[in-house]
């Protein structure tokens, strides 16, 4: 199955990437952004074929390896 | 919410002192009240179990400026100019986060720098980690090296030294000690202390958010199972506004609108603006609803006591609000008037005009608690016979391949290369010597710099590590051609509140005291950290030691790699054959008990000063001081950089070749010279009355011990460049 | 001879460059991102560092910044522009040189002394340099140079590399290659070859106390043949 997970950072975690690129597009005319926070998207193909199992298996993942939970949140959004 | 001793202990006070706390305000505190109190006194802000042997140590002298009680130390370096430099610790936060907890420990020793008016030259680190075997060890070291390149590279300023160690007892308590040095002007130093009333007080940087909320009060509690529960506070690190702050904050400085400033650290906004009002003998008055926040609805607690970073305070000149404003809009950084200088004495805080604190601010600085802590003082041990037969079964060369791949001793280029040593184009000695130098931009001085650490022998005799600590400093200074002028001290250590771990702390700090008051090598700034153990178990005691010196010629300065086929190598200072706690006894012996190598600072200061003589006469090509290891390590050392091979002399000494050549006798240098300058060599070190030994001569290629010991130059480099990039890769 | 160099917020080596061109006889000027016109200028610098932290892609958000227009419009017209290190990512992100910089290949920053070839000679930038291999200074985290195979063909066919990595006899082969760069290509032209990007900063090595003094034959070289 096909797992995809997005990271993205805690939510009052300081996000330097997104408070730049905010001002630069601030800079070139895009005038009605709010904010912007930076993450991570992830695919990740298991031979898992139960999507719960599946899910399982990348949420493992994502506390183990992929995700930094002292500062970052993981979602899983697709399972196919 | 009603304020009880349960919460004061969840706040890490101890019962007394929320008595303390309530006797003197005649009240009960408030959350905020409560919170502020708790970041001020406790350790790491308020220095309770060290104050009362930190005043002990000697911090002036001719060319100190400023010695420690400012965000950093100055020291005179001529012509008007001035170097401001300091190491600070940040071991719990890169224990929980090795990345960002080195990252913002970089970036926090930097803004200590420039908050005196001084552009960053060089960044150094001591860094320190369990055993390689640990299975912690090579993330932990990963993340923190990552993190320290992270964020100095982004900055522009070079990391020139540093130091890495390697010892179980860091196996849940990592060490990282960061160190910045800046360049000023004599004339245009800020300080602290704020003056006059209803001054502008203005808010720079950064916004504030949730980060690090209660970290001071991490620093000073140790490690334990709930570790996890800590995560939350842990920063990140933003360095390229802190780029953008600095450069701010030097040009606002080049003009005369700042009366005092100081950088949000520990404890942000509460012990910046404290500190402030406290030097100035004045109080403060700030209005928290002008504070940027990133995240909506903070309350008072939280802007109080957040460590968001890249932030600065500053006390303004009336009328200069505008001009300030504009250059940090140029930079586009937060800027905002946050509230006045008062003549209350009082730090009162107010949001949604309503008064929401208002405590004495002497209640907090002056009366903060201090404590005379039992200690326990650690005996001599006594020294271990070995027997001349055991050293039979040694082959030197299976020992020096041994000793030189140690992970405290192989070659660090796998951590240095990640960081960037030659931005700002004054580097000219870069890291793997025995200090970092740099160029004071545009003249002919130079800056050395090293930081050294020997948690070893302090472990077994504290008293003497702490002067063997200053004196290994002393002698990287000295082996570069520098005059030693001050240091400044990190003093990493267990929990203050077990008598052994206060004992190593009080003697260690006696032992850097004798040291630094007998070679004039005053402390000028520092920081302690205390509480590094898990569970119960504290590290090895690990004062790390930040030395600098002046070089009026940068072109006198001295390498450490060999230069010249047929020039002779000597041996400065006298070798006794000292075994106990040596790399040899430690690791191939595993002796691990004895005393360790004793100092003897008459010695070390005349031959040190010696060596200084002998460099202003241009009379050594090469140096390089003797430290762990011994004299073939050094040797060793000099052979590989210099891609030079040596042959020894016979022996002339009455000791066993092994303790001879791997021995840890203090206050030596292993030197080259020209064989022609031999005699003007010899006669300023009789004239000085010191001892030498002709240890051999340069030649090509190979390392020839004995008639049956021979190594090559290429056996030596894999012995000692392979072992660290293996163990990462 | 004028130069100019451009500070972004971020840029680090703009005082470096400064002091290297200065040295070699340039009249430099600094000039902010936020300008719209560039003084008069016979050579436009980007310098090393991390405009805008980095983030994003390196080079990305300079690339957008005001003064990047006079720059492009420069170089359209036949000015010299060089981009040196963050310089070269944001050449690369205008659009003014091809391809792209992507994370070093073991995924950490290098700073070293490394062997360069320089056999390219056919430009204003290397004209009458009498060597062929340089010793220069790398501090980067994102070096590594690629692009696509019909970019590639093209670059080649229009002799637009102008810098390769190599050892100290000139070889450029893979073990020579610090940072996993497509053909160890540690430097490019654009088409015309006015606009030179490289990851090397010479601007490091102009004095022998300093890591080599490689530097100094490139900018003296290059301020006579701009002369």
């Amino acid at each position: 199955m096909k797992v995809s997970a997005i990271i993205t950072l805690k939510k009052d975690v300081l996000d330097p990437q997104g408070k730049v690129i905010h001002k630069t597009l601030d800079g070139m005319g895009f005038k009605d952004v709010n904010e912007v926070r930076q993450g991570k998207y992830f695919e990740i193909d298991v031979k898992e074929n139960d999507p719960k199992k599946a899910q399982k298996i990348v949420e493992d993942m994502c506390n183990k390896l992929l995700a930094n939970l002292v500062i970052e949140n993981y979602k899983i959004i697709e399972i196919q | 919410m009603k304020i009880n001793e349960q919460i004061a202990i969840d706040h890490g006070l101890k019962k007394e002192e929320y008595k303390k706390i309530c006797d003197l305000l005649k009240r009960v505190p408030n959350l905020t009240e409560l919170g502020i109190f708790s970041a001020m006194w406790n350790e790491h802000c308020s220095y309770k179990s060290s104050r009362l042997h930190l005043k002990k140590l000697p911090t002036s002298g001719e060319k100190v400026i400023q010695g420690p009680g400012e965000n950093a130390g100055v020291i005179d370096i001529e012509d008007g100019d001035a170097i401001v430099f300091k190491i600070e610790s940040h071991n719990h936060p890169s224990f929980i986060e090795p990345y960002q907890g080195a990252a913002t420990g970089v970036g926090g020793i930097m803004r200590d720098v420039f908050t005196m008016g001084a552009r960053p030259i060089a960044n150094l680190n001591s860094i320190h980690f369990g055993s390689s075997q640990n299975k912690k060890t090579k993330n932990l070291l990963r993340g923190v090296v990552h993190g320290i390149g992270g964020y100095g590279n982004c900055m522009g300023v070079p990391t020139i030294a540093g130091q890495t160690s390697f010892d179980s007892s860091y196996n849940g308590n990592i060490l990282v000690n960061a160190m910045t040095l800046g360049l000023v002007k004599k004339n245009k130093i800020f300080y602290s202390k704020a003056a006059g009333l209803n001054k502008p007080v203005i808010y720079v940087g950064s916004k504030t958010g949730r980060d690090g909320i209660h970290g001071a009060s991490m620093a000073s509690a140790s490690f334990d199972e709930k570790i996890e529960e800590k995560k939350p506070t842990v920063q990140v690190g933003d360095p390229f506004t802190e780029k953008l702050l600095l450069e701010a904050c030097l040009e606002l400085m080049a003009g005369d609108s700042i009366i005092a400033i100081q950088d949000m650290g520990a404890a942000g906004l509460t012990s910046s603006s404290i500190e402030m009002a406290s030097k100035g003998n004045l109080g403060i008055e700030l209005n928290l609803n002008k504070v940027p926040c990133r995240e909506s609805k903070m309350t008072p607690y939280e802007i109080m006591l957040s460590e968001s970073q890249e932030r600065m305070l500053i006390v303004l000149e009336n009328g200069k609000e505008d001009l300030a404003k504009k250059i940090f809009d140029k930079w586009d950084l937060d800027f905002a008037i946050i509230g006045k200088t008062t003549n209350t004495k009082n730090i009162e805080l107010y949001y949604d005009e309503r008064q929401v604190a208002t405590i004495p601010i002497n209640t907090l600085v002056e009366n903060s608690p201090m404590y005379d802590r039992k200690w326990k003082k650690t005996k001599l041990p006594k020294k271990n016979l070995i027997k001349k037969e055991e050293f039979k079964k040694f082959k030197i060369k299976e020992v020096l391949g041994k000793i030189l791949s140690n992970p405290n001793v192989c070659s660090k280029e796998w951590i240095w290369q990640q960081y960037d040593h030659t931005v700002m184009g004054d580097t000219i000695q870069k890291p793997g010597g025995d200090s970092g130098v740099v160029r004071v931009h545009g003249t002919d001085k130079a800056i050395a710099a090293t930081v050294d650490s020997s948690a070893i022998y302090c472990w077994a005799h504290p008293l003497t590590g702490g002067k063997q600590v200053v004196c290994e400093s002393w002698r990287n200074l000295i082996s570069v051609g520098a005059t030693p002028i001050a240091i400044t001290n990190c003093l990493n250590f267990g929990s203050p509140e077990k008598e052994e771990n206060m004992g190593e702390f009080v003697e260690c700090v006696q032992g850097i005291g004798e040291a630094c008051e007998y070679l004039k090598f005053p402390v000028v700034s520092g920081n302690v950290s205390f509480y590094n153990q898990t569970k119960e178990i504290g590290i090895k005691p690990t004062p790390s030691i930040g030395g600098v010196g002046l070089m009026k010629n940068y072109k006198q300065m001295i390498t450490m790699d060999f230069k010249e086929i047929n020039n002779l190598v000597l041996v400065i200072g006298k070798t006794e054959g000292h075994l106990d706690q040596s790399l040899f006894a430690r690791n191939i012996l595993n002796e691990k008990n004895g005393p360790p190598p004793e100092i003897n600072l008459f010695n070390e200061k005349n031959n040190g000063e010696s060596i200084l003589q002998l460099i202003k006469n241009n009379l050594i090509k090469t140096a390089h001081d003797v430290s762990i290891g011994g004299i073939i390590t050094a040797v060793s050392k000099m052979c590989i950089k210099g891609n030079k091979g040596i042959e020894f002399n016979k022996p002339k000494y009455f000791m066993n070749e092994i303790e001879y050549l791997f021995c840890e006798d203090q206050g030596r240098y292993v030197i080259e010279i020209d064989p022609k300058d031999l005699k003007k060599v010899i006669s300023i070190l009789d004239k000085n009355s010191v001892h030498f030994d002709e240890l051999g001569k340069i030649i090509d290629k190979n390392m020839i011990i004995n008639q049956k010991t021979k190594v090559t130059i290429d056996e030596l480099k894999s012995y000692n460049t392979n072992w660290l990039k293996e163990y990462m890769n | 001879m004028k130069s100019a160099v451009i500070t972004f917020p971020g840029s680090n080596c703009d005082r470096d460059m400064h002091v290297a061109l200065n040295k070699f006889g340039f009249k430099n000027q600094m000039v902010w991102h936020n300008d719209n016109e560039l003084p008069k200028s016979d050579l436009v610098v980007l310098p090393g560092g991390f405009s805008y932290g980095d983030y994003l892609r390196c080079g990305s958000m300079a690339s957008k910044s005001k003064i990047m227009q006079s720059v492009i419009n420069f170089a359209k017209s036949g000015g010299l522009v060089m981009g040196i290190c963050n310089g070269f990512q944001i050449l690369v992100e205008s659009g003014l040189v091809p391809g792209v910089l992507l994370r070093n290949r073991y995924l950490e920053f290098i700073c070293k002394n490394v062997f360069v070839k320089i056999d390219n000679k056919d430009n204003p930038y290397f004209k009458n340099l009498n060597k062929e291999v340089f010793e220069f200074h790398i501090a980067h985290n994102e070096g590594n140079y690629f692009c696509t195979n019909d970019q590639l063909k093209e670059i080649e066919d229009n002799n637009q590399v102008a810098i390769y990595y190599c050892n100290n006899n000139g070889k450029t082969e893979e073990k020579f290659n610090p940072n996993g760069s497509l053909k160890n290509i540690a430097g490019i032209f654009n088409k015309e070859k006015n606009v030179l990007g490289m990851m090397p900063h010479p601007e490091r090595m102009i004095d022998k106390s300093l890591s080599g003094e490689d530097g100094s034959f490139f900018f003296k070289n290059l301020i006579n043949n701009i002369r």
